[in-house]
């Protein structure tokens, strides 16, 4: 019941909003551009089986394999950076710099260099996703308080257990916040590479529609898309209050 | 009972500077010495060189000149000898209670299970029975001061430092932490170095009082404090302390100038 007011707002937005859409195409009677909410809907239950059983999984296992490669190697580049101020320094500016690459303009060359294979759309999934799990990472791993440290110190602790008994712990909450930023971003990775090229993925199916002028199936794998986002991010929250049970008591 | 427990022998720090003469110099051949057993305070305003002093005795600094013996021996390495409770509880927010007063215990690499053990042994002492599964962020503020103080006595140093522990404290949680304090000090025969700018609060609890005077610290000033123990807060009514705050206070006013 306090869920409900509390989404109660954005729900009766989202009603509204649908509503007017649904109105305003069917009046305007031009499903290739400008299909209605319920066409959609419709098309998305037409093409269930093709969408789920052949595309969904074709695009889930891209967002997998990209998000697992960025965890891996931002935390590790993160707790690389926080143990050696030189490769901080030598990696900070670059990886800084490297986000005004516009990524969506070099994805073509990942397309030539890997061909149609999942690893064109895994490298883009990747470069988008890598940064905000690694500078969080980072700025949580510096974020463990100074005199906790120094009260470590004085019990008679060790580099390694200042790490793992203070780093690690401080900078959990802060690779949260960033997975959750990566887990969506990854979803627009996965569907840019797909569109580039592939040869299966929810990008790739609705870019087809496209040229087939079938705007409700332009549509249809967007919605999925999207609920793939959702539903990524909702595991990260789950994930989150049951490893940071501390933080919902506060 | 009268072996000593810390030492100062000629001590001199300062901080560094960028060029020599603005090197801020803290301390010049400063002696001292604790005894087995002993309650004392130390009381000075806040720039005194109060926490300074701390961080030498701790090992989190180290003297330009002179030595710092524990227990009769001289250390260079004193990280993990000496027990110290801070001024705010820095408890670590993601451990429950039962973890953060078993850290100590854990970084002497002792088994979680004998940790949790020797732990829950003592819940009930320092009154925090029922709560060891909780947060700190649950506690007020007289509980985190005693899951503090829990886990600088399971440091298991015969030294403990206290850096103003109550200071952040209402008055009347401060009076009961003080008697509770002075309760576990008398049955765990420790020697306690108290760091306090609340004359009342180091006339109650010490054995002796010492004065910091202006930097750099040269001698300490000493004052015995002639009460019996085991103490009440009524004790202070005592017309010989009253003159003894008085003066106490006096010296701390030269040292201030508004």
């Amino acid at each position: 019941m306090k869920q409900w007011r509390e989404y109660r707002a954005a729900f009766i937005l989202i009603l509204i909003m649908l509503c007017a859409w649904e109105l305003a195409a069917r009046l305007a009677e031009l499903p290739f551009i400008f299909p209605s909410p319920t066409g959609m809907l419709i098309r998305l239950w037409e093409l269930r089986e093709v969408l789920l059983f052949d595309h969904l999984p074709a695009t889930l296992s891209t967002i997998m394999i990209g998000l697992a490669i960025s965890i891996v190697l931002g935390a590790g580049l993160a707790v690389l950076m926080n143990v050696s101020s030189t490769v901080e320094r030598a990696f900070y500016p670059i990886l800084i710099s490297s986000q005004t690459i516009p990524i969506i303009a070099l994805a073509p060359i990942f397309v030539l260099w890997f061909g149609y294979s999942i690893w064109s759309k895994v490298v883009v999934t990747v470069l988008i996703t890598f940064f905000p799990i690694t500078v969080n990472t980072f700025d949580g791993l510096r974020s463990g308080n100074k005199a906790l440290r120094e009260l470590l110190l004085t019990m008679g602790a060790n580099k390694r257990e200042i790490f793992m008994k203070l780093s690690v712990p401080s900078a959990l909450p802060y690779f949260f916040s960033g997975l959750k930023v990566a887990v969506t971003m990854s979803v627009i990775g996965a569907a840019i590479g797909e569109w580039l090229g592939a040869q299966a993925g929810l990008g790739y199916f609705s870019r087809r529609m496209m040229t087939q002028f079938d705007g409700a199936g332009v549509f249809a794998p967007i919605v999925l898309l999207s609920a793939v986002g959702i539903v990524l991010f909702l595991i990260v929250v789950w994930l989150e209050k049951r490893l940071l049970k501390w933080r919902s008591k506060e | 009972m009268s072996r000593s427990v810390l030492q100062l022998r000629e001590v001199s720090f300062h901080y560094e500077g960028e060029r020599d003469e603005e090197k801020l110099s803290i301390f010049h051949t400063l002696n001292l010495s604790i005894n087995n057993g002993e309650f004392i305070s130390i009381v000075g305003p806040s720039g005194s060189g109060k926490s300074t002093l701390f961080r030498l005795i701790t090992g989190l600094e180290q003297p330009a000149g002179g030595d710092i013996l524990l227990n009769g021996e001289i250390r260079k390495d004193r990280l993990g000898s000496v027990g110290y409770m801070p001024q705010q509880d820095l408890l670590m927010p993601w451990r429950s209670i039962l973890d953060n007063a078993a850290l100590p215990l854990e970084l002497k690499g002792i088994k979680k299970a004998m940790a949790h053990k020797q732990v829950m042994e003592l819940l009930e002492e320092f009154g925090l029975k029922g709560s060891e599964y909780r947060y700190p962020s649950e506690l007020s503020g007289g509980m985190k001061q005693r899951v503090s103080f829990m886990r600088t006595v399971l440091s298991g140093s015969n030294l403990m430092i206290l850096d103003e522990p109550f200071s952040a404290l209402d008055a009347i949680t401060r009076m009961a932490m003080q008697e509770w304090l002075l309760e576990q000090w008398e049955k765990r025969k420790k020697t306690i170095l108290f760091i306090t700018h609340d004359v009342n609060e180091a006339l109650f609890l010490s054995d002796r009082v010492f004065v910091f005077s202006e930097i750099p610290v040269r001698t300490l000033q000493e004052v015995k404090v002639p009460l019996e123990r085991p103490r009440n807060l009524r004790d202070l009514n005592n017309p010989d302390v009253i003159k003894l705050k008085d003066h106490l206070i006096d010296q701390l006013r030269v040292k201030v100038k508004p």
